[in-house]
């Protein structure tokens, strides 16, 4: 059932976005799908707006970094969920470090405000057309995006804890 | 049982008991401290059991806990302080009336314990002069108590113009706290 689902709207995505599912996987029966960034309001909007599959809610939306796949080291991935047909998918766009910018989602779902900016906060990434990208969960004056897989561990803060006293 | 506190020094003689000034102030302040407690993760509910009947910190004087710092004399720190709380720990810090005494309760307020991140303060002596330290993660209560006594001594024993010397002066502005 969930299969058939599934299989029905990744042709219907494929027949409206010819050329635009770059990628299409059902992990644990979960249909993840990839898309060019520049495309992500477009075919959201679609999703959201289709009176068959009314994926009317935006469950998630979070940031990845992924620094060996080089021109598409950032990703943005988008959870829908259709209460309607009881489905969920999944959409990622991936962007290039030096140019992780993608188009906002708060004129489709006001939930994307603020997780948009957390994921601005930790990941760097911009999000156009969004109405007040600040930090949300971070002190306000940090100077770089933490969540970015470039940081040594450890704070650099840290004064105490030298490593001969952990026999590093 | 009804505990008392211990007499200090004195001249002691029929019918009169003559000390000084400053030992029966420490001795009134020591037996009646306002703890305000902060307390943000698990080591706040080490101080809960500390509080709660078994422990009892009322033993000590201190079951009235204060939770505007305008009338604690006593900052219990206990629990993980994020980066973006520091300002706010400082605050009430600030707010308090002298004399006031910080306690540190754990490894994260101590030092930042486990949390060697970017999103976590390294120790709240970073922000804030602190008295005592309690290590442990957590602590267990009677640690908790055993540092509340030594914050008692702390203050039985402070000379009442300890406040106004500039040695004292001087360390609030290392921390860059206004002083009157
Ligand atoms: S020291 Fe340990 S128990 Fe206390 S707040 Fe930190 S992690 Fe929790």
């Amino acid at each position: 059932m969930e299969t058939q689902m599934n299989n029905k709207l990744l042709e219907a995505l494929q027949g409206n976005f010819p050329g635009k599912i770059l990628q299409a996987e059902t992990p644990y029966g979960f249909l993840t799908i990839e898309i060019p960034p520049a495309d992500n309001v477009e075919i959201v909007s679609w999703l959201q707006n289709h009176e068959k599959w009314d994926m009317n809610f935006m469950t998630d939306l979070c940031g990845i970094h992924y620094p060996e796949n080089e021109g598409k080291e950032i990703g943005v991935v988008y959870h829908l969920h259709s209460f309607k047909n009881n489905l969920r998918m999944r959409i990622k766009a991936f962007m290039p470090k030096d140019k992780a910018e993608i188009q906002t989602m708060t004129g489709l779902f006001a939930a994307a405000n603020w997780m948009e900016r957390e994921t601005y906060d930790f990941y760097g990434i911009q999000f156009t057309g969004h109405p007040d990208l600040r930090r949300i969960l971070n002190v306000d004056n940090m100077d770089y995006f933490p969540m970015l897989k470039e940081y040594a561990l450890e704070d650099e803060t840290r004064t105490d804890k030298t490593d001969k006293f952990f026999g590093r | 049982m009804v505990n008392t506190g211990d007499k200090p020094e004195g001249f002691e003689g029929e019918g009169f008991f003559a000390t000084s000034l400053g030992k029966v102030i420490g001795l009134a302040r020591a037996n009646s401290l306002w703890p305000l407690p902060f307390a943000t993760s698990c080591c706040g509910i080490e101080f809960m059991a500390t509080m709660a009947s078994n422990y009892d910190l009322g033993r000590f004087g201190s079951e009235r806990l204060s939770f505007s710092p305008r009338q604690a004399d006593l900052l219990m720190v206990m629990g993980t302080i994020a980066k973006k709380m520091a300002p706010v720990l400082k605050q009430v810090y600030d707010q308090m009336a002298e004399p006031k005494w910080v306690l540190s309760v754990g490894a994260c307020a101590c030092s930042g314990g486990i949390f060697d991140s970017y999103s976590v303060l390294q120790g709240i002596d970073k922000v804030i002069p602190v008295d005592v330290y309690v290590p442990g993660c957590p602590p267990r209560p009677e640690q908790i108590i055993e540092g509340l006594m030594k914050i008692q001594e702390m203050a039985k024993g402070e000379s009442l113009r300890r406040r106004d010397s500039d040695e004292y002066k001087r360390m609030l502005e290392s921390y860059h706290i206004e002083t009157s």
